[in-house]
């Protein structure tokens, strides 16, 4: 026997915090997709406690299409990034302003 | 609290002290790096939950791949922008707060929740078993992510190799 699921939840709910002030406070876009996997890894948490709690194997299949969605977003996402840049020379999203 | 229990507070809070180093770094390769720790904390946490094959994933895919993938944008642009810095205090304060709100009803709703304090069991989930589970009840689900692996990959060749064709755009 190991801990509830109340603090696996609440640990869960700790780490997608984090993960919101990073996406929201830094002024760097790299951050800000860092900010995203930690919110994403924090869902994986919760869904893996829950498929224990409940014995069902559906969240660790949950868990499973995360992983691969959170490839792909930052693959594409840091393919923009790059490209944004390379146009603009800077990570900080306030400086994309080429329409003004 | 047993053993095991305590090995899993001391996992957590390692691991969300890692992300709140993290996220507060200026240095961005500082920041990938404890973040790398942070994961390999959480793969711990899923393998005391029963998922020995989510573990391996999550060292492989995300401290792994991911992690990596960063590491080489942060080296790939020159970044000479140290004067990154958090956004105006009056700007985040409010924000803060109204998230802090939602944080604490959210424990409070966890707590009052009946059930939620029932230990959780041991139980393991052997690769096995996990892997034919998936593949007998998602195999669509499957055929859908790898097209959309398929359409990443060429969504960042594509991306990664326009700026090289002439005439796309006066800056390279």
């Amino acid at each position: 026997m190991i801990v509830p699921l109340s603090h696996a939840l609440i640990l869960s709910a700790i780490l997608f915090g984090l993960g919101v002030f990073c996406a929201v406070s830094r002024r760097n876009l790299i951050m800000m997709v860092l900010g995203i996997e930690i919110m994403l890894n924090s869902a994986s948490i919760a869904f893996v406690a829950a498929a224990l709690r409940w014995q069902n194997l559906e969240g660790q299949t949950f868990v499973l299409f995360i992983l691969a969605v959170a490839a792909t977003e930052v693959s594409v996402g840091l393919a923009i990034i790059v490209y944004a840049f390379r146009r603009t020379g800077s990570f900080d999203p306030g400086n994309y302003n080429l329409l003004k | 609290m047993t053993f095991l229990g305590l090995l899993f507070y001391i996992l957590a809070a390692v691991t969300v002290a890692a992300t709140a180093v993290a996220i507060t770094r200026r240095n961005m390769v500082h920041a990938v790096v404890y973040l790398i720790v942070s994961f390999f904390g959480t793969a711990m946490i899923f393998y005391f939950f029963g998922a020995p094959l989510l573990a391996a994933l999550e060292v492989i895919i995300y401290a792994g791949a991911i992690m990596v993938l960063f590491l080489f944008v942060v080296m790939m642009v020159k970044v000479d922008s140290p004067g990154e810095d958090l956004l105006p205090a009056r700007q985040w304060i409010p924000a803060a707060v109204f998230g802090l709100i939602y944080l604490v009803i959210a424990f409070l709703m966890i707590f009052e929740t009946r059930g939620a304090d029932a230990p959780l069991g041991l139980l393991i989930a052997s690769p096995r078993d996990f892997a034919l589970y998936v593949l007998q009840n998602h195999w669509f689900s499957i055929e859908v992510i790898s097209l959309l692996l398929l359409l990443a990959l060429i969504g960042a060749l594509q991306l990664g190799k326009s700026q090289t064709k002439p005439g796309t755009g006066d800056e390279t």
